[in-house]
C-alpha cells in the first residue's frame, strides 16, 4: 500500500516542478519581459516628460506634429477598410468554397509579412516613381503618388494587407458553411445571408483583425520612409516625424509624438485582450452545456 | 478574370474529391466568383503586379552589373551582419520565448493575465518608437546603459544594439505559437514517463520537447524572417556604419538616396528571394505542425 501511494504521490511530483524552480523560472521569464518589454515603454513616458508636462503639451501643440497626425489618421482611415473588404472577400472564397489554387492563394494572402517593408516602399517606386513604369505618364498628368499622400496610402495597404483575412480565414473554416446553408434554403438573399448570420458569428475576430490592422497601418515606418520624400507638414507621418525629430535632437519632442504611439500601442492591447477574454468565456459556456447539444464549433 | 477561370474547372471535379457535402454547399452559398474575382484582382493589383516589377527590373540589368551590386564588400557585410544578428535574436527567442511561453501556461502568478497581454506590445508598438526609446535606455547616459558603460559594455551604436533591437521585435513569435500547443499537451503522457521512472528532466526533453518542437520551428523560424527584413527599430540603435552595423535594407536605402535604383532593385531581389524561402520553410513548418496535432488528437 505504501509503496503504491509513494508511486502516486511521485507521479504528481513528476508533471510540475518543486518550489523553487517554478521560481526561478516565473522571475527569469519576468525580468526578460521587464527588460525588454516594459523598460522601452517607461523610457518614453520618462523622456516625453523629462523637461515637465508644459513642454510636453508644447511639442504636440507644433503645427508639424499636428499635420503628421492628421496623415496618419488619414492614411488608417483609407487602408483598413479597403484591407477589411479584401480580407472578407478572401476569407469568404477561401473558408466557404473548394476550389485550385486555393493553398496558393492563401500563402499569398500572407507574403507581405515576409517581405521587408523596405522592399514594400521600393515596389511602389519602381511602379508609379519618376523612373517607374507609370512614372512619365504621371508626369505627364500631373499627377504625383510617389513621395505624396497616395503613395503612402499604397505602402500602408501593402504591409497591412494579410492582417483581417489572415484572422477570418481559419475562423470562418472552423465554423463552416452549415448555418449559411440553413438560411439560403429558408429564402434569405446572399446578402442577408451574411449580414444575419455570417457578420455576427464572425464580429469579434473581425475587430481583432482591425485594430491589430490599424496599429500597424498608424505605426509603419520602413515602407512609408521610402515612398515618403519626408516633406515636413506634408508627407510626414507620426512615425517619420518622430524620426525627423529625433535627428534634429529635438528629444522631447520626439518622444511626445513618440508616447501619442505608444498610446496607440497600450489602447490596442486593451482592446485585444478584452476579445480574447471574452472569446474565451464563449468557449467555457460552449463546454458547459448539456452533452445532447453538440459543439457548434466542430 | 481569372478568378473566373480558375473556378470553372474544379467544379466538376471537386465534387469527386472533397465529397458530397462541398459539393452542396457551392451550389447553395452565393458569392463565390465575385469574393474570389475580387481578391484575386485586389491581390494582384496591391501585391503582385507591384513585387513583380522588381523583377522586371532586375531585367534590365547584365548578369555582371546585377553580381556587382548584390557581391560588393560592403553589401556582404550587411549581410552577414543581417543574418548573424537575426540569428542570434532568434535563438534568445526560442529560449526565452518558450521560457515564457511554459511559465504562462503552467504557472499561476499574480499579474499574469497582464503579462500575457503585454506579450503582443512588439506587435503594436511602432518600430520607429522602440527604436528610439531602446536606443535611450542604452545609450551611454541612459537608464541601463549607464551601469554598462563603465564596464566597458557598449551596446548603443554596435552590432549588439541591432541584436538588442530584433530580439524585442521578434519577441512574441515564439510565444504565440509555443502557447497554444502547450495548453494542448497531455498531462497523461507525462505522468506516464513519470511512472515509468523518468525525471522531470528527462519528461521535458523526451516527451513535451518532442510535442511542442514543429511550434518551437515555427515561431523561430517567423522571429527570424521578421529580424532579416526589419528596419526601423535597427536604425536609430545600429549607428550605420559601412562595413560594421549597416544592415541590408539600409543599404537599399542608401542607393534608392543615390538614385541607384538599379542597385538597389538587385539587393531588394535577394532579399526577396530569401523571404520567400523563408515563407515556405514557415508553410512546411506549419504543416508538421498541423500534422503532428491531428496525429496526437
Amino acid at each position: 500500500m505504501s509503496a503504491a501511494s509513494r508511486t502516486v504521490g511521485r507521479v504528481q511530483a513528476g508533471t510540475t516542478e518543486s518550489a523553487w524552480v517554478r521560481r526561478t523560472l516565473i522571475g527569469i521569464a519576468l525580468a526578460f519581459m521587464f527588460l525588454f518589454l516594459v523598460l522601452p515603454l517607461a523610457a518614453v513616458a520618462a523622456e516625453a516628460l523629462r523637461k515637465g508636462f508644459g513642454a510636453y503639451l508644447e511639442a504636440l501643440k507644433e503645427p508639424d506634429a499636428w499635420a503628421a497626425i492628421r496623415l496618419t489618421l488619414l492614411t488608417a482611415a483609407i487602408a483598413v477598410p479597403l484591407n477589411l473588404v479584401f480580407g472578407v472577400a478572401a476569407a469568404w472564397a477561401i473558408a466557404k468554397f473548394e476550389f485550385r489554387g486555393k493553398a496558393i492563394l492563401t500563402t499569398l494572402v500572407d507574403l507581405p509579412f515576409a517581405v521587408s517593408p523596405v522592399v514594400a516602399g521600393l515596389i511602389y517606386v519602381l511602379v508609379f516613381g519618376a523612373q517607374g513604369w507609370f512614372g512619365p505618364w504621371l508626369q505627364a498628368h500631373d499627377i504625383k503618388i510617389i513621395f505624396a499622400v497616395p503613395g503612402i496610402v499604397l505602402a500602408t495597404v501593402f504591409v497591412t494587407f494579410p492582417f483581417i483575412a489572415r484572422e477570418l480565414i481559419p475562423l470562418m473554416q472552423a465554423q463552416g458553411t452549415d448555418e449559411e446553408q440553413a438560411a439560403i434554403v429558408l429564402g434569405a438573399t446572399g446578402w442577408q445571408t451574411f449580414w444575419r448570420v455570417t457578420l455576427p458569428n464572425i464580429k469579434w475576430g473581425l475587430l481583432y483583425g482591425v485594430i491589430l490592422c490599424n496599429a500597424r497601418a498608424m505605426g509603419e515606418f520602413g515602407a512609408v520612409s521610402v515612398v515618403s520624400g519626408h516633406i515636413r507638414g506634408q508627407t510626414n507621418t507620426m512615425p517619420l516625424h518622430v524620426e525627423v525629430l529625433y535627428n534634429e535632437y529635438q528629444s522631447v519632442a520626439a518622444f511626445a509624438v513618440a508616447s501619442l504611439l505608444a498610446i496607440l500601442a497600450l489602447v490596442t492591447l486593451v482592446i485585444k485582450s478584452v476579445i480574447e477574454w471574452r472569446h474565451e468565456r464563449e468557449m467555457k459556456a460552449i463546454a458547459e452545456l448539456p452533452p445532447e447539444r453538440p459543439t457548434p464549433t466542430a | 478574370m481569372s478568378g473566373a477561370a480558375t473556378s470553372a474547372l474544379p467544379s466538376a471535379a471537386a465534387p469527386l474529391a472533397s465529397g458530397a457535402s462541398r459539393g452542396v454547399s457551392r451550389r447553395v452559398l452565393p458569392g463565390f466568383h465575385l469574393t474570389l474575382g475580387y481578391a484575386v484582382l485586389y491581390l494582384s493589383l496591391i501585391v503582385l503586379i507591384p513585387l513583380s516589377a522588381l523583377v522586371f527590373k532586375t531585367f534590365t540589368m547584365s548578369w555582371d552589373q546585377f553580381w556587382v551590386a548584390v557581391s560588393s564588400p560592403r553589401v556582404m557585410a550587411s549581410y552577414r551582419l543581417t543574418f548573424g544578428a537575426s540569428l542570434i535574436a532568434a535563438l534568445v527567442n526560442l529560449v526565452f520565448g518558450l521560457l515564457v511561453a511554459w511559465v504562462l501556461v503552467r504557472y499561476k502568478f499574480p499579474g499574469k493575465r497582464i503579462v500575457d497581454a503585454l506579450v503582443d506590445l512588439p506587435f503594436a508598438l511602432p518600430t520607429a518608437v522602440a527604436g528610439i526609446s531602446l536606443t535611450a535606455l542604452l545609450a551611454g547616459n541612459g537608464w541601463v546603459g549607464q551601469f554598462l558603460e563603465p564596464l566597458g559594455i557598449k551596446l548603443a551604436f554596435t552590432p549588439a544594439g541591432i541584436v538588442i533591437a530584433l530580439i524585442f521585435i521578434g519577441l512574441p513569435f515564439v510565444v504565440r505559437t509555443v502557447q497554444p500547443v502547450l495548453e494542448d499537451t497531455e498531462k497523461e503522457l507525462e505522468e506516464a514517463a513519470t511512472s515509468l521512472g523518468a525525471t522531470r528532466l528527462q519528461t521535458f526533453t523526451k516527451v513535451i520537447l518532442p510535442s511542442i518542437m514543429p511550434a518551437l520551428l515555427t515561431g523561430f523560424a517567423m522571429a527570424f524572417a521578421r529580424a532579416i527584413g526589419e528596419y526601423g527599430s535597427v536604425i536609430f540603435i545600429a549607428g550605420n556604419m559601412p562595413m560594421i552595423s549597416e544592415i541590408t535594407p539600409l543599404i537599399i536605402i542608401g542607393k534608392l538616396e543615390q538614385y541607384d535604383f538599379a542597385g538597389a532593385t538587385a539587393v531588394a531581389l535577394v532579399m526577396l528571394v530569401i523571404s520567400f524561402v523563408l515563407l515556405l520553410v514557415i508553410n512546411g513548418l506549419q504543416g508538421w505542425k498541423r500534422r503532428r496535432s491531428e496525429a496526437s488528437a
